[in-house]
């Protein structure tokens, strides 16, 4: 699956883009948290606030419980400031 | 109309296509938001935009959409730019028009009030300290709460 990262979560994590194969067990976008979480360094501290982090699948916002799969394109990124 | 753009827009003429050649049109309400100089007590040199942009035209899409659905509105329009700008610069425009005023104002609030939680843009300002990311603020969800349905 192909992740985007935002703002000052991009920052943090190190990456803006990157492609990932995470186990199977990995099934929801909670799961996929906990996964980058398990990652260490900059991924680690990205997420160390879940309450900070919004997600969207396929370009569409998304709960946490959302199942993610191969092909998905998930993007992490801080509520938003445009306007 | 939608456009996510990097250069500036002509607000006058902007304006004046949303009622061009439509007699229909009674009413054009607009809002446009600017760089303010200042961060709380810190001086803004410069502030730097940062989208989605494989999300951000079909996030706007779904809000303009949803204008359209509430209020009888013949255009509406929503223009927000990205990369670089300083103090002055505009950031984004909205604009509803409309047979009659009260459909157009409501619509270009809605529009402004539910961008502001939904499209995937984000500021950094850029202060003599450094830069910093502007955090989401509590009153912005408050204002599109008004706009959700029962």
């Amino acid at each position: 699956m192909k992740l985007l990262y935002f703002a000052w979560i991009k920052e943090k994590a190190g990456v803006s883009q990157e492609d990932v194969s995470p186990p199977d067990s990995v099934a929801t976008v909670a799961d996929l948290i906990q996964w980058q979480v398990g990652r260490g360094g900059g991924h680690a501290e990205a997420f160390a606030d879940e309450a900070m982090v919004r997600v969207a699948v396929n370009q569409e916002y998304v709960s946490f419980d959302h199942p993610v799969a191969m092909g998905d394109e998930i993007a992490f990124f801080p509520p938003v400031t445009g306007g | 109309m939608i456009l996510v753009q990097a250069e500036d827009f002509n607000v006058g003429r902007e304006l004046e296509k949303l009622s061009d050649g439509n007699l229909d049109v009674g009413g054009v309400s607009c809002f446009i938001g600017l760089v303010r100089d200042m961060a709380g007590d810190k001086p803004i040199k410069a502030m730097t935009l940062e989208h989605y942009p494989e999300m951000t035209e079909k996030a706007l899409a779904e809000i303009e959409v949803e204008a359209l659905e509430r209020w009888p509105l013949a255009k509406t329009l929503i223009i927000h730019r990205y990369g670089e700008l300083a103090p002055g610069d505009r950031i984004v425009m909205v604009a509803a028009a409309s047979a009659h005023r009260e459909a157009a104002i409501e619509a270009a609030h809605f529009l402004i009030d539910w961008l502001k939680t939904k499209a995937p843009f984000w500021k950094r300002e850029l202060t003599p300290d450094g830069g910093q990311w502007v955090d989401a603020r509590s009153s912005d969800d408050s204002a599109a709460e008004r706009w959700i349905k029962d």
